[in-house]
C-alpha cells in the first residue's frame, strides 16, 4: 500500500482508464451515495446526517473499495455498522433489490431450491456475536506512521476487523431442505455482485457454525456489508463469508475459484516456496487500541490501557499486556460475556512514569494458541535472516504482537519494525 | 409450496435426508428449481473443466479482443496497466518460478487454466461482467496463457483441451489434495 499521495494518483490513473470504457461516474457515484446511506429503516447514522466528519479511512481502485475501521474511536465489542470494514472486490456495490433477491441451492442436492428473503426470514434463526477479518489485516506491508487519511495505525494497520451481532438462518437448515447428496464435501457460494465474488467453503464447516446472515446489529445488513444476504463463516478469513449470496452449488472438490486460489494464498519459504491452498483459520490477534500511536498524547499519571483481542479458533482466554517493552507480563482484565470467535475488550489500569518504553498485548485463546511475536511468525515463516526486520511483501495471517512506542514527551509511535 | 402448520409435524417425520442431518427436522420452505431455471444461472466452472460450455478460440483471435475489452486496464498485453499484471514470463518461456508474493496475480501462478476462464465468463470486463461469448472467454483465455508462454499462438482452446493445459504452477501449493479440517492444526500458523 503506497502512501496517501500515491494512492490518490493511482486511483486517479484508475478512474481515468475507467472513464475510457463508459463507467468512470459509476465508481465515485456509487460509493457517495452507498458509503453513507444504506437501505434500512434506520436510514443513515445521526451523526453522519449532522455532518460530523467521518473517521472511516476508504480507498479506492477500479476494482477495490477498502473502509478501514476506526479501532481509536469506541469502547466495548461492537462495531458500528456504518464502521464495519470493507474490503469490496469490484468498483461499486450492487443495488439489490430485496423483494426480488433469491438464494439458490443446487448442484449435488437432491431438492435444488430457490429461497425468497421471506422463505429465509420464516425459518428458525440464530444471532451471534461474531468478528469477521480480512485475512490481509494487520499486513507487515503497511506498518509505518505517517498515514493521515487512513486514520492513526490502529486504524489502517489493524482496522480490517470488526464485531457485530449477526442474524440470519443456519445453513444446516438451509442445506436440510434441499438435502445433500452422499458425494458433497465442499460447496461454492457466489455473490451477486459486479466481480461475482465466489469462495469455497468445506461442507463440515458449513454445517458446523455457517449461516446466512441477513442481520446485523439489529438492522438490516448495509448496503456495504452485502444487503440483502451474505454468507457468514465464523472465525474463518473473511472472503469465505460471501456478500451479496445469490448462488450456493454444492459440489464434491474445492473449486479454487479466483477469489480464492490466486489472491488469497501465498508463497512461503517455510513450506520449499509453495502455497497453502487454504488458511481457515484467523489466528489469535490482540491489540492495544488506546493508548496507541497518534492517537493521543500521553502525560504522566493514570491511564488505562484498552484494546481489542480475537481468534479465529475460539474463545479468548487471556489477554496479557506488557508496559516495559515485553520484559514482564501481567493479566488484563476481560470484558464478559466472551464470545467465541468475537472481538473481546480487554482493560488494564496503568500510571505512566515519563520515561520511554514500549506497551503491547498478547492473546492466548481456549485452544491454547498464543499470539507470536513478529520474530516468532517471520521464523515460522521461514523469512530469511536478512529480511527478519522488514516489512514482508503480501503477508497475510499477520497476527502478531503490536507494540506501541511512548516517547518521554507524550508522543506515541509505531514501533513495529522500529 | 407453503405448508401449513398442521402439516409440518408429518412433514419433518417423513423427510429424512441422508446425510449428516438425518435427524433434522425439514420445514419445507422455499420454491424447487428446474434444470432449466439452474441452467440460466449455473455458470461456476470447475477445475476439471466441470460445466465448461462449448466454444472455442485462439491466442490470435484474443488478441484483438484484448485490445479492445481489456487493454485500458490490464495494459498493451496484460503487461503493464494499471490493475493486475496478467503475464510473467513470455510466449515460447513460460516462468517456473520460485513464485514470490508479488508474482500472484499473473495467470502463469493459477494451478488451473479453468479459473481464468471462469473469471473472465463471470467478472469480465469490469463495465459489463458477462457479456462476453463463450468464443470470445476461450480466446482471451487462450491470448493470456499464449503471452505467459504455457501454450503456442494457433493452440486452440475448448472444452475439451483447456483443462488439459499444464500449467507451471499446478503443484505450487499444499496439500496436494485440500482437505477439512486441515491436516496441520492451527490452520493459521
Amino acid at each position: 500500500m503506497g502512501s496517501n499521495g500515491t494512492g490518490r494518483r493511482r486511483f486517479l490513473k484508475q478512474a481515468a482508464a475507467l472513464a475510457g470504457v463508459g463507467v468512470g461516474a459509476g465508481i465515485g457515484g456509487n460509493l457517495a451515495s452507498n458509503a453513507q446511506t444504506a437501505k434500512d429503516a434506520h436510514g443513515p447514522a445521526e451523526h453522519l446526517r449532522r455532518g460530523v466528519p467521518l473517521r472511516r479511512g476508504v480507498r479506492m481502485s477500479v476494482d477495490h473499495i477498502t473502509f478501514y475501521t476506526p479501532f481509536q474511536d469506541y469502547g466495548g465489542i461492537i462495531t458500528p455498522s456504518h464502521l464495519h470494514f470493507v474490503q469490496q472486490h469490484s468498483s461499486h456495490f450492487p443495488e439489490i433489490d430485496a423483494a426480488n433477491h433469491r438464494l439458490t441451492i443446487h448442484g449435488l442436492v437432491d431438492r435444488p431450491m430457490s429461497f425468497s428473503m421471506d422463505d429465509l426470514k420464516r425459518l428458525p434463526s440464530v444471532s451471534r456475536v461474531h468478528f469477521l477479518e480480512c485475512h490481509a489485516n494487520s499486513s507487515s506491508m503497511i506498518h509505518h506512521n505517517g498515514n493521515a487519511n487512513m486514520g492513526p495505525p490502529v486504524q489502517y494497520v489493524h482496522g480490517m476487523s470488526s464485531c457485530s451481532e449477526w442474524t440470519g438462518v443456519p445453513l444446516s437448515v438451509l442445506l436440510n431442505e434441499v438435502g445433500l447428496k452422499k458425494e458433497a464435501s465442499w460447496l461454492v457460494s457466489e455473490g451477486a455482485d459486479p466481480g461475482k465474488f465466489s469462495h469455497t467453503v468445506p461442507l463440515g464447516k458449513a454445517l458446523d457454525d455457517v449461516f446466512v446472515a441477513y442481520g446485523q446489529n439489529g438492522e438490516p445488513l448495509r448496503v456495504e456489508q452485502g444487503y440483502p444476504i451474505r454468507l457468514f463463516v465464523p472465525g474463518f478469513e473473511a472472503p469465505f463469508s460471501v456478500k451479496y449470496l445469490s448462488h450456493i452449488k454444492v459440489v464434491d472438490q474445492p473449486y479454487h475459484t479466483f477469489n480464492e486460489g490466486m489472491n488469497h494464498s501465498i508463497p512461503r519459504d517455510d513450506i520449499g516456496g509453495k502455497s497453502r491452498w487454504y488458511h481457515f483459520e484467523q489466528g489469535p490477534k490482540s491489540v492495544i487500541t488506546r493508548p496507541s500511536a497518534d492517537v493521543m498524547t500521553l502525560t504522566k499519571g493514570y491511564v488505562q490501557i484498552t484494546g481489542l483481542a480475537w481468534s479465529g479458533g475460539g474463545k479468548i482466554s487471556k489477554v496479557d499486556v506488557s508496559t516495559d517493552g515485553g520484559k514482564t507480563w501481567k493479566e488484563a482484565t476481560l470484558q464478559t460475556p466472551v464470545h467465541t470467535k468475537a472481538h473481546t475488550r480487554f482493560t488494564f489500569d496503568w500510571a505512566w512514569n515519563g520515561e520511554e518504553t514500549m506497551i503491547m498485548s498478547r492473546c492466548t485463546d481456549d485452544q491454547g494458541e498464543v499470539q507470536p511475536t513478529q520474530k516468532e511468525l517471520y521464523t515460522h515463516w521461514g523469512v530469511p535472516e536478512k529480511d527478519m526486520n522488514k516489512p514482508l511483501r503480501g503477508s497475510i495471517h499477520t497476527n502478531m504482537i503490536q507494540p506501541w512506542k511512548i516517547a518521554r514527551d507524550g508522543s506515541i509511535t509505531n514501533a513495529m519494525f522500529a | 409450496m407453503r405448508c401449513s402448520l398442521s402439516l409440518i409435524a408429518s412433514a419433518m417425520i417423513l423427510a429424512a435426508p441422508a446425510t449428516g442431518l438425518a435427524q433434522s427436522p425439514r420445514y419445507n420452505v422455499g420454491t424447487p428449481l428446474s434444470q432449466e431455471e439452474i441452467k440460466s444461472f449455473d455458470f461456476l466452472i470447475g477445475p476439471q473443466g466441470q460445466a465448461l460450455p462449448v466454444g472455442r478460440g485462439s491466442a490470435k483471435d484474443g488478441a484483438t479482443i484484448f485490445a479492445k475489452r481489456c487493454e485500458v486496464c490490464h495494459g498493451r498485453n496484460g503487461e503493464s496497466g494499471v490493475l493486475r499484471r496478467l503475464v510473467l514470463g513470455k510466449p515460447g518461456q513460460p516462468f517456473r518460478g520460485p513464485f514470490k508474493a508479488e508474482d500472484r496475480d499473473s495467470v502463469a501462478y493459477y494451478p488451473y487454466a479453468t479459473i481464468a476462464w471462469d473469471y473472465i465468463n463471470r467478472a469480465m470486463p469490469v463495465p459489463k461482467p458477462g457479456s462476453l461469448t463463450h468464443d470470445e472467454v476461450y480466446s482471451l483465455t487462450a491470448f493470456i496463457l499464449y503471452r505467459n508462454g504455457i501454450i503456442g499462438e494457433t493452440d486452440v482452446m475448448d472444452e475439451k483441451t483447456l483443462p488439459k493445459v499444464e500449467m507451471p504452477n499446478r503443484n505450487g501449493f499444499i496439500p496436494a489434495v485440500p482437505v477439512y479440517p486441515p491436516e496441520k492444526k492451527p490452520s493459521w500458523w
